[in-house]
């Protein structure tokens, strides 16, 4: 078994579409809150086979989309200082900020490099040693357990030219935020299933408790996320509001504690600010008193003022589910993945890149 | 999800919550040997320490994020395969 082309079988992809459409129910609306999610049911065509009562809402789940532009404009300020290298993933180099991006910085001769692990950072500390290498620390409880280990790697090697500018988020409390959102009128949750895969089901408990909204973990697969939707709505036919999990194969119940240990030691919860959405409190993560010393944005003094967005852009809106991308002004004028005004264009998670690919009644 | 990972790598980047299957190969200390489709990668092994040779696990950012449990893989895929023998007896 590959735990890939297993769950792309389209003869049970086709019953199941077919159970879907037997289970008769008002109007619903779920929100997938995993910008993989988004791109998964676009890119599987699942959206054209759901019955027109199902209305999916992307969400926010997107780490590139949701860092504030403020973040952006002071990691360019630090990208241009004197001997500095400035490690990021990918999806961050065409992000625009004030005063353009990673890419355009790049460009201009400053030194940017994409890595595809934090740890890759630790190397090139030990290559440059006259040099600071910045990581530009991204990314929802999936990812933020590989900063802490590097950062712990760090320490324990005395490595001291390598630095983190930590904008990590938590994913539970904005989802709280949205949920109690009456404008949105969201019935129910399809989970992340790799930020579940690090935190478990349990801090999604409070959907179901205090406010009446299931919740399903699922995979990325065409199965795994038609299986998901099939429970969903009946549970929701039920009025039975359980956190339920359908990507068994990899998320526990206790999540993995392992990476929560790791991340327990190196991180405190803090207030974070979300792009289109606001500062939502303990949704953030910052690094501990142990490892302050590599706080990129400390280090370096960087005056950090928290704003928000690009002139006409209704990135928040979208981020918040409240307007699909067709509805802003700029989607596909003024704004696309090959010149994107919004973080929600320039990510592949972004759910205006996904519309802006795959769906037919952009045009 | 092989196609999702070839594509990232010539992206050259990571995409953020994209995690990809691959079967370990090797474990030495926290480094292990992941054979992701056709190709052999070197991936930390810090948060499945339990992990075996020959199990499969989940990969993202170049680090091992969990195991991926084959029983209930297979459980999930049963109650597919239900489904359909459902269908035929109807």
């Amino acid at each position: 078994m590959k735990f890939a082309y297993e769950f792309r079988n389209a003869e049970y992809a086709k019953k199941l579409v077919e159970k879907l459409n037997n289970i008769s129910s008002d109007k619903i609306n779920i929100m997938e809150v995993c910008g993989t999610h988004t791109m998964a049911i676009f890119k599987y065509g699942i959206r054209d086979v759901l019955p027109s009562n199902i209305n999916l809402i992307s969400g926010p789940g997107c780490p590139v989309c949701v860092t504030p532009q403020s973040y952006i404009d002071a990691v360019l300020t630090l990208c241009t200082k004197e001997d500095i290298i400035t490690a990021t993933f990918g999806d961050m180099m065409r992000v625009p900020g004030k005063k353009g991006s990673l890419s355009k910085k790049k460009e201009e001769g400053f030194d940017v490099r994409i890595v595809y692990s934090p740890m890759d950072c630790l190397t090139m500390a030990l290559q440059n040693p006259s040099k600071k290498i910045v990581f530009l620390s991204v990314g929802f409880e999936t990812t933020a357990p590989m900063t802490s280990l590097t950062v712990i790697e760090a320490k324990k090697s005395n490595i001291k030219n390598l630095f983190f500018a930590t904008a990590n988020k938590i994913v539970p409390p904005v989802m709280e935020a949205l949920v109690k959102d009456k404008e949105l009128r969201i019935d129910a949750f399809l989970l992340p299933g790799h930020v579940c895969a690090i935190i478990g089901t349990k801090p999604y408990d409070f959907l179901s408790e205090d406010y009446n909204t299931p919740g399903v973990v699922t995979g990325f697969e065409p199965l795994d996320i038609l299986q998901g939707l099939n429970t969903l709505v009946n549970l929701i036919s039920k009025k039975d509001y359980r956190i339920m999990n359908e990507y068994k194969r990899v998320v526990k119940t206790v999540g993995n504690p392992y990476a929560l240990e790791y991340l327990n030691k190196t991180f405190n919860i803090v207030d974070s600010n979300w792009r289109g959405i606001g500062r939502i409190c303990g949704s953030g993560m910052e690094f501990n008193g142990k490892y302050e010393y590599f706080d990129a944005l400390k280090h370096f003094e960087i005056e950090y003022e928290d704003y928000d967005g690009s002139p006409g852009c209704r990135c928040g809106e979208i981020l918040k589910g409240k307007i699909k991308p067709s509805d802003c002004p700029l989607f596909k004028k003024l704004c696309s993945p090959e010149n994107p005004v919004g973080s929600c264009m320039v990510s592949s998670e972004g759910t205006c890149a996904a519309y802006y690919r795959y769906h037919k009644d952009n045009i | 999800m092989t196609d999702d990972y070839l594509i990232e790598k010539e992206k050259g980047g990571t995409r953020m919550c994209l995690a990809v299957s691959g079967k370990v190969l090797k474990i030495e200390g926290n480094k292990g040997i992941v054979e992701i489709g056709n190709m052999k990668r070197e991936v930390f092994m810090h948060l499945v320490p339990d992990v075996c040779v020959d199990e499969y696990v989940l990969v993202h950012a170049g680090c091992a994020i969990e195991t991926i449990d084959e029983e209930e893989a297979k459980i999930t895929l049963d109650i597919f395969k239900e489904l359909l023998y459902n269908e035929v007896r109807l």
